[in-house]
């Protein structure tokens, strides 16, 4: 573990770097990402240290989202699309094509800006990841389905209905939903896509308690475009622009004096 | 104080900004206005005049609510970072403004008392007066450095302050020389003393603006060196 984090000491200083004080869990290291001939990402190196919360924050365009479809690859399912550099999971290299793809889904959940249930019930919804990996018996798949949907800040208000079908919930209930599916499979990492853009303040505040409880065991990465729910949630927090790291710091250096004024200039809304 | 930087995209931050900033202004120049006014009427021995100082601080009074509420508008529109540190410091800078117009209107008050004795002689009041401009000079340097976002003026200001704490301290040693000499003098000396302290203390909520300026413009990761004191009046007699 040690060697792997003296690896992980940013080579180029090109962005102001606050070393987390958390072990890394993830790490990104010279990553450059192309769609085609268009450079996307710029010599990256970031660290996102474990169970914690890593806030993304950035203008549209900026990189952020394309980094944390790199962080599982999501990438690969396009052609014409080229990762150099290294992302360290664990200290192992997931852009070598060695690494499985399998694992990596398992041990790194997403969740995206807009729910996406499955047209299933709400208890399938949670199972069908599961019976993918595990082959359980129809009461363990119960508890962890109940698990899943506790994690989830879910169980309470579906308990009685787990054989209805999931499209019938609120927004908010279905992002949650999405949460609990992609924590059933006990991923280390969960990589949380704008999830609340879509949702009202109470839905809002409801995932952030929940990313506030994930985060004893897990590491999250969350790209957010509300500045204050980045403020809210997060321990650390990268600004990107242009595909460039701009800067990165505790979120409450960040929000209250950041270094660089692009960051300044991008959280306070003026002009750059 | 916020006006060099960039503007905002949304324009009406900048309109909000720009108004708190007039009225911070606005009330530190009635807080002067009335400070001068009260080292006058000391001088002048007018209790007229000294009626109208102390009813005049309601208005400063109102203007700090007018602040407190604008800085609540801008706040529930989240502000972060610069904005944040903006905001905080005008709520703060409109307190200490509040508190030297409620000491120049205590200067006002006492200046009553000692109306009701026979005058002092000029030496005993020369003193305080001197001390007052300085006082004044230290307001005034300091909404200046305000309104400019000047932070070498707002460094000497708070450098400066140890001249008024000096001066306090050696002005509170011949005021108890007097008191000493003729017991006859201890009443009008006793309210000198406090007149004394409050124009000292008017120097500390001036270098705590200045300290605001600072923080405003530089965040908490360029703090201020330590400063000099020089108020011993503790440990004189």
């Amino acid at each position: 573990m040690n060697d792997a984090r003296s690896i992980l000491k940013p080579a180029v200083a090109n962005a102001t770097q606050a070393a987390p004080a958390a072990a890394p869990k993830l790490a990104a290291r010279d990553l450059d990402f192309y769609y085609g001939k268009f450079h996307a990402l710029k010599n990256i190196t970031l660290e996102i240290p474990e169970k914690r919360v890593t806030a993304l924050i950035g203008p549209s365009g900026c990189g952020k989202s394309t980094l944390l479809r790199i962080f599982n690859r999501i990438y690969a399912l396009y052609p014409g699309m080229e990762a150099k550099g290294e992302v360290l999971l664990d200290g192992e290299n997931i852009l070598d094509p060695k690494y499985s793809m399998n694992l990596l889904r398992s041990k790194v959940g997403m969740v995206f800006q807009k729910p996406v249930p499955f047209p299933m019930t709400i208890y399938d919804n949670v199972a069908y990841g599961i019976r993918h990996h595990e082959k359980l018996s129809k009461p363990d798949m119960n508890d962890r389905v109940e698990l899943a949907l506790r994690q989830g800040a879910l169980w309470d208000e579906v308990k009685d209905k787990l054989g209805q079908n999931a499209l019938g919930l609120s927004g908010g209930q279905q992002q949650r939903l999405c949460i609990a599916r992609a924590v059933a499979l006990r991923p280390e990492v969960l990589l949380l896509d704008e999830p609340t853009s879509a949702l009202d303040p109470i839905s809002t505040s409801r995932i952030e308690q929940l990313v506030e409880e994930l985060k004893q065991d897990f590491t999250i990465a969350i790209v957010t475009h509300n500045m204050q729910q980045a403020a809210r949630v997060s321990d650390y927090t990268a600004f990107m622009y242009l595909g460039d790291l701009i800067e990165h710091d505790t979120t409450s250096n960040i929000f209250s004096a950041p270094s660089q004024k692009q960051t300044e200039d991008y959280i306070t809304g003026r002009f750059g | 104080m916020a006006s060099e930087h960039e503007h905002h995209i949304l324009k009406s931050i900048d309109a909000e900004q720009h108004r708190l900033e007039g009225e911070l202004l606005d009330m530190g120049e009635m807080a002067v206005a009335q400070l001068e006014a009260a080292l006058d009427v000391i001088d002048r021995r007018d209790d007229r005049a000294a009626e109208r100082i102390i009813a005049n601080d309601e208005a400063i009074d109102a203007l700090e609510n007018e602040i407190s509420q604008d800085v609540m508008k801008l706040a529930t529109g989240g502000p972060l970072a610069r904005d944040l540190r903006y905001i905080l410091t005008a709520l703060r800078t409109a307190s200490d403004i509040e508190r030297v117009g409620d000491y120049a209107a205590n200067l006002a008050k006492r200046s009553m008392a000692l109306n009701k004795a026979p005058p002092l002689p000029v030496s005993h009041v020369t003193g305080l007066t001197s001390l007052g401009r300085l006082a004044v000079r230290q307001m005034r340097d300091v909404l200046r450095a305000y309104r400019d976002s000047d932070l070498v003026l707002a460094q000497q200001v708070r450098d400066n302050d140890v001249e008024l704490d000096l001066r306090y301290t050696s002005l509170f040693r011949e005021l108890l020389t007097y008191m000493m000499e003729d017991p006859r003098n201890i009443t009008p000396c006793t309210h000198l003393l406090f007149m004394a302290k409050n124009l000292e203390r008017i120097g500390d909520h001036a270098t705590n603006i200045a300290e605001g300026i600072w923080y405003s413009e530089q965040g908490q990761h360029n703090p201020l060196p330590p400063r000099v004191k020089g108020d011993e009046s503790n440990t004189a007699g």
